[in-house]
């Protein structure tokens, strides 16, 4: 595990107090079972900052409203916010348009979204879907039921036994049948930050398009879709401490123009008539009915505090949005980069213990095995201690088939985790062993 | 530890755990079924001998945790050499043991599994204690098709 060694001390790193970060996090001063609460399952859902929970009250409180309808002060007031924060998503992926931008319910239904639309126009019998063995099963499932209902077939990426996409076999898998390819930013089972620009080329070359899965991507790292010339790049807000029910579908406007409407309804249309029907133009064409007005206006505060956060960083940072996003994530990559080193060195030290998802290049995902404990009960006795995470297959049961292992234990990390927690857990996986040893 | 992580992981069900009773397959079964918890991944299969109208064999095999486990194995302990219409009362009484809230009633037919009472303070972990018993339940009743928890 040489690759893991290593310490917190890195002078290069701007100051930035991780206590301060917490205390903008209200759960994160809470116990649980007596103990003062590790959460350590970010990978499901991240903790939301006071500024997140700040903004649902004062949605409900001061502008609750439905949207693009009303002509009254407090529709104009929320539509106002939510177009605001279509805007900062724009910003945070770096679109080139506000109206690429289209807000779900959340990350699995902006695939089935694509799935269902431009899968359904543009994949053909005997085609194929290729999707990484890493891939969680909203990345899988949604095209199986394309394909099935097409004839086309969907065929896996192998994966290494670090966890990394086996970039050979994904070359001589890539064909002129090959349509769509789908692949997660960062693995949400083994941490593995995938090299999608490369994999983005080498797809474009036989003419297929990519569609990005960014749910675990977007809470660790600067994202910028034009440089990685995504066509599809779905978020997961809740994971990127915003509410949960909100998910994003990026599309470049070329193709999110030509796909045919989703769902039907409310705000997705141009003109109703029972002769013929007309849609609206983007993005609202695939936001039918009321959306999920608060969730949004949450994702734009969401937004704003990581901004935010770069100021605190670099505090002579340009005021625009997209400067302070630099600054931040400059900032939160090398710390959970760091964080990450730390944690997988500490766990590898345990006798016993077998990591999976070994890649140089990962994100904190720390997904681990016991020699004498089922991942389960490793969960049910941290959480008794106080400490939060994952066990089981976490939505990708090929990646278990592939390691050849039911289930894994997974902490996973975000900006505002500690060395002091990954101790934590440590001493919390060391009361597994003695009972269990 | 807390007490009830004590309760739940007690020492006989550490050591079912560590050594299952029953674990392997029947080598010509009267019938058999599988079991599986479609949110942790457990798996388990249960094969029976019955003869009469009595289990004279039962064997389980799969992965799982130590609690799936530790209830399979007692499981197979418990109703060995018993009657359909005693592992039914044995059945009943289990789940009603494990999924019962505030203190425990009398459980007169369950001996050791007693100890899998714990369980219920963990309402997660209430599925891995009854994986093995509805595997069982399916393979009685001839069932072809899996046991899902879900």
């Amino acid at each position: 595990m040489e690759a893991f060694e290593g310490s917190m001390n890195t002078p290069t790193l701007p100051r930035l107090a991780v206590e301060e970060i917490r205390a903008d996090f209200p759960i994160l001063s809470t116990s649980v079972r007596g103990n003062p609460l590790v959460y350590l399952d970010n990978g499901s859902t991240s903790q939301k900052p006071r500024a997140v929970i700040d903004s649902q009250d004062d949605y409900y409180r001061a502008s609750n409203s439905n949207i693009h309808r009303g002509v009254h002060y407090l529709s104009q007031i929320a539509t106002r916010q939510y177009d605001l924060a279509r805007d900062k998503v724009r910003v945070f992926l770096n679109a080139r348009h506000s109206k690429e931008v289209i807000f779900t319910a959340g990350c699995t239904a902006a695939i089935n979204l694509v799935a269902q639309t431009w899968g359904r126009a543009n994949v053909r019998e005997g085609d194929e879907i290729l999707v990484s063995t890493m891939e969680h099963h909203s990345n899988i499932v949604s095209w199986q039921l394309v394909a099935d209902q097409i004839g086309a077939k969907v065929i896996p990426i192998p994966i290494t036994d670090a966890g990394e996409i086996d970039l050979e076999a994904y070359e001589l898998l890539l064909s002129e049948r090959t349509r769509m390819v789908g692949i997660v930013h960062v693995s949400n089972s083994l941490g593995t930050i995938n090299p999608v620009s490369l994999m983005i080329e080498m797809a474009h070359r036989v003419g297929a398009k990519v569609l990005v899965d960014g749910a675990q991507a977007a809470p660790h790292m600067r994202i910028d879709v034009q440089a990685m010339d995504a066509d599809f790049y779905v978020l997961s807000c809740h994971k990127m401490f915003a509410p949960t029910g909100v998910g994003v579908l990026y599309g470049k406007e070329n193709l999110l123009n030509s796909m045919p409407p989703y769902q039907g309804g409310g705000d997705m249309i141009h003109t109703v008539d029972f002769g013929g029907t007309t849609y609206a133009d983007l993005p609202f064409k695939f936001e039918a009915g009321t959306p999920n007005i608060a969730g949004v206006i949450g994702v734009g505060a969401a937004i704003d505090y990581l901004a935010g956060l770069g100021s605190q960083v670099q505090p002579g940072t340009g005021t625009s949005l997209s400067d302070q996003l630099d600054a931040s994530f400059g900032w939160i990559e090398q710390y959970e980069a760091d964080l990450t080193r730390y944690g997988m060195g500490a766990l590898a030290e345990i006798p016993g213990l077998r990591l999976t998802g070994t890649s140089k290049h990962k994100a904190g995902i720390l997904a681990f095995t016991l020699d004498c404990a089922h991942p389960h009960d490793i969960g049910t006795i941290l959480d008794n201690q106080g400490i939060a995470i994952r066990a089981g297959h976490h939505c990708c049961m090929p990646v278990m088939t592939r390691f050849g292992i039911p289930a894994t234990a997974r902490a996973s990390l975000a900006l505002y985790n500690t060395q002091e927690e990954i101790d934590r857990l440590v001493a919390g996986v060391k009361v597994v062993k003695e009972m269990f040893g | 530890m807390s007490v009830e992580l004590r309760e739940l992981y007690q020492e006989v069900i550490l050591d079912h755990n560590k050594r299952p009773r029953n674990r392997g397959k029947l080598e010509e079964p009267t019938s058999s079924a599988e079991g599986h918890n479609p949110l942790c991944g457990d798996n388990v299969k249960v094969y029976l001998q019955t003869k009469d109208g009595r289990v004279e064999g039962i064997a389980f095999e799969g992965s799982g945790c130590a609690i799936s486990t530790a209830s399979a194995s007692m499981m197979t302990e418990a109703i060995k050499g018993k009657t359909l219409d005693e592992i039914e009362v044995v059945f009943r009484e289990f789940q009603q043991m494990v999924t019962a809230t505030g203190e425990a009633d009398e459980h007169p037919d369950l001996g050791d599994l007693e100890v899998l009472a714990g369980v219920r303070e963990y309402p997660v972990r209430i599925k891995c204690a009854t994986l093995p018993w509805h595997t069982l339940h399916a393979a009685l009743q001839g069932e072809e098709t899996k046991v899902s928890t879900e």
